[in-house]
């Protein structure tokens, strides 16, 4: 029952990591919560429908499950990418000099518009995920039972956020994300085109929800236009658990949530799955704001 | 080499720069000295994009630069050095420096400039690995100005060097901006500190409440009356 609940639980963790990742660099640039991210991940799952609708209707799942995954997961990223970087530019850019409380609320309005965009051209009932096979393979694990969807679900969480990782860390963009977020103004008197650089932060966090979406779609099988919502607020408590703003700590705390998640579902009830997150909201906002690897508030000086 | 021309910036209601003029000829260093408050800062963030700019002209060789964005101004040519340092704390010396040439493509010249700027200042080579927080005051203040030179510039303004730093740290930084100033690179420097200033200067201009109201050569203002009183604390007898 442990290893069990520890392989769902990290299963679900790597998703939770990949949307709270989104929360964290954007509030590590803007310092705003973008509470339209849970919407830009319930989009992606809806893309990743359509998209596994049209290549079973092209006999491609049957032909290839696995490259089907990964073909409606990159369809899926690219066009929450698109999303996001709009939603950046019409939303917040014009609130960039407005009070902090501005494009928190115009963030609301967004993920308001978002759901019903989706409610009313998709429909408001469950909408079932199209199988990859008809039998899926399970491998057994000291007496656990261990899908591949589990472990291409896991794989792709992790190669995306050690690529994530390289690229804060490596490249040229990176660099120009990290001082960015330490001091914009200075990073623009060095060169730094820091509207392009907020754009690609919107891109790369929308992409990453997508993916998100897809694979939970899959994992549970059914999504509707609301999952959005918790899901965000999910992601949200483990980018707090980590310490928002703090990259790293977003992927420790999608995990250590995801494990917790897991195991209070097996251990308590089912039921109570949900609480688990909230609880550990409560409590790290009580104990300690700054999260397990947040450091004190970013200096503005 | 710099032309500004009945400047002009508001900060809401509050206008900071009213209508200034001044001129910087390729190789000189030029001084712009004055009280707290002046627009002396105001006056170099106006002339690097970091600020709007309400009025006047800004001319950089031959090209209007006012109202431009900072990033396009730094690859004409212009880098800046801005008052309390701002190196970027979380980011290793080597990446603000790093940074410092985000606008250059071109490997090779930036590790060359790397090579020339460890050459100025040479404990930064040692402390390339080390956050640019843990880096003392003026340890701080090299890497600001080893950040500007990354970028490659033939004008570089420095905001306030010598804010902060103890006197000998002061004579080593102005030493180092002098054989920089030897290389070509032309400077226009604030200071609160006028007799360093005019210690390193050709020429200043003496700014009040946003206009100039004095300028001339270094050593002419070193010797002006009111100059001596106003800005470098002296009594007439």
């Amino acid at each position: 029952m442990f290893l069990q609940q520890l392989i769902n639980g990290l299963t679900l963790g790597g998703v939770y990591a990949l949307v709270a990742l989104g929360y964290t660099m954007v509030y590590g640039i803007l310092e705003l919560i973008n509470f339209a991210h849970g919407e830009i991940y319930m989009l992606g799952a809806y893309i990743g429908i359509i998209a596994l609708g049209l290549f079973t209707a092209w006999g491609w799942t049957a032909a290839a499950p696995a490259l089907s995954l990964l073909a409606a997961v990159a369809v899926a990223a690219v066009y929450c990418g698109a999303v996001g970087a709009t939603v950046e530019r019409l939303a917040y850019r014009p609130l960039r000099r407005a009070h902090r409380l501005t494009p928190l609320i115009s963030a609301i309005g967004v993920s308001i518009v978002l759901q019903n965009v989706v409610m009313l051209t998709q429909g408001s009932a469950d909408k079932v995920f199209p199988r990859l096979s008809d039998a899926p393979t399970t491998f057994a694990v000291a007496g656990a039972t261990v899908s591949a969807l589990q472990l291409w679900i896991v794989g792709i969480s992790a190669a995306l956020m050690g690529s994530l990782h390289l690229l804060i860390r490596k490249t040229r963009l990176g660099l120009a994300m990290r001082a960015t977020a330490q001091d914009p103004r200075m990073a623009s008197l060095v060169g730094v085109p820091v509207n392009r650089v907020i754009t690609a932060t919107f891109v790369i966090g929308s992409a990453l929800a997508a993916v998100a979406g897809v694979m939970v779609g899959l994992y549970y099988g059914v999504v509707n236009f609301f999952i959005g919502y918790v899901a965000g607020i999910k992601a949200f408590t483990a980018a707090v658990l980590g310490g928002i703003g703090n990259v790293p700590g977003a992927m420790l705390g999608g995990v250590i949530l995801g494990v917790l998640e897991g195991l209070g579902a097996g251990y308590l009830s089912n039921e109570y799955k949900d609480v688990i997150a909230f609880v550990i909201l409560i409590l790290v906002l009580i104990v300690r704001p700054t999260g397990l690897m947040g450091e004190r508030i970013p200096d503005k000086v | 080499m710099l032309r500004v021309e009945g400047l002009r910036v508001s900060y809401g209601a509050v206008e900071a720069v009213k209508g200034l003029d001044l001129d910087v000829g390729a190789g000189e260093i030029v001084a712009l000295i004055g009280a707290n408050g002046a627009g002396k800062s105001t006056t170099l963030m106006a002339i690097s994009g970091a600020t709007a700019v309400s009025g006047g002209y800004i001319r950089f060789r031959g090209t209007a630069i006012e109202g431009r964005p900072a990033s396009e101004i730094v690859r004409l040519g212009i880098a800046h050095v801005p008052e309390g340092r701002r190196i970027f704390k979380r980011l290793t010396v080597l990446e603000n420096l790093q940074v410092g040439a985000y606008t250059r493509r071109d490997r090779r010249e930036v590790e060359a400039s790397l090579e020339g700027m460890f050459g100025y200042f040479p404990a930064l080579r040692d402390r390339r690995g080390q956050q640019g927080g843990t880096l003392s005051g003026g340890e701080q203040q090299m890497l600001a100005i080893g950040r500007a030179l990354m970028a490659n510039p033939t004008l570089l303004l420095l905001d306030e060097p010598s804010l902060g730093l103890a006197p000998l740290m002061v004579e080593r930084i102005f030493d180092i901006i002098r054989s920089i100033h030897r290389s070509g690179t032309t400077m226009l420097l604030v200071e609160q500190n006028a007799r360093t200033a005019l210690g390193v200067a050709d020429r200043a201009y003496v700014v009040e409440t946003g206009r100039i109201v004095l300028h001339g050569p270094a050593s002419a203002l070193l010797d002006d009356p009111k100059v001596r009183t106003a800005y470098l604390g002296e009594v007439i007898a």
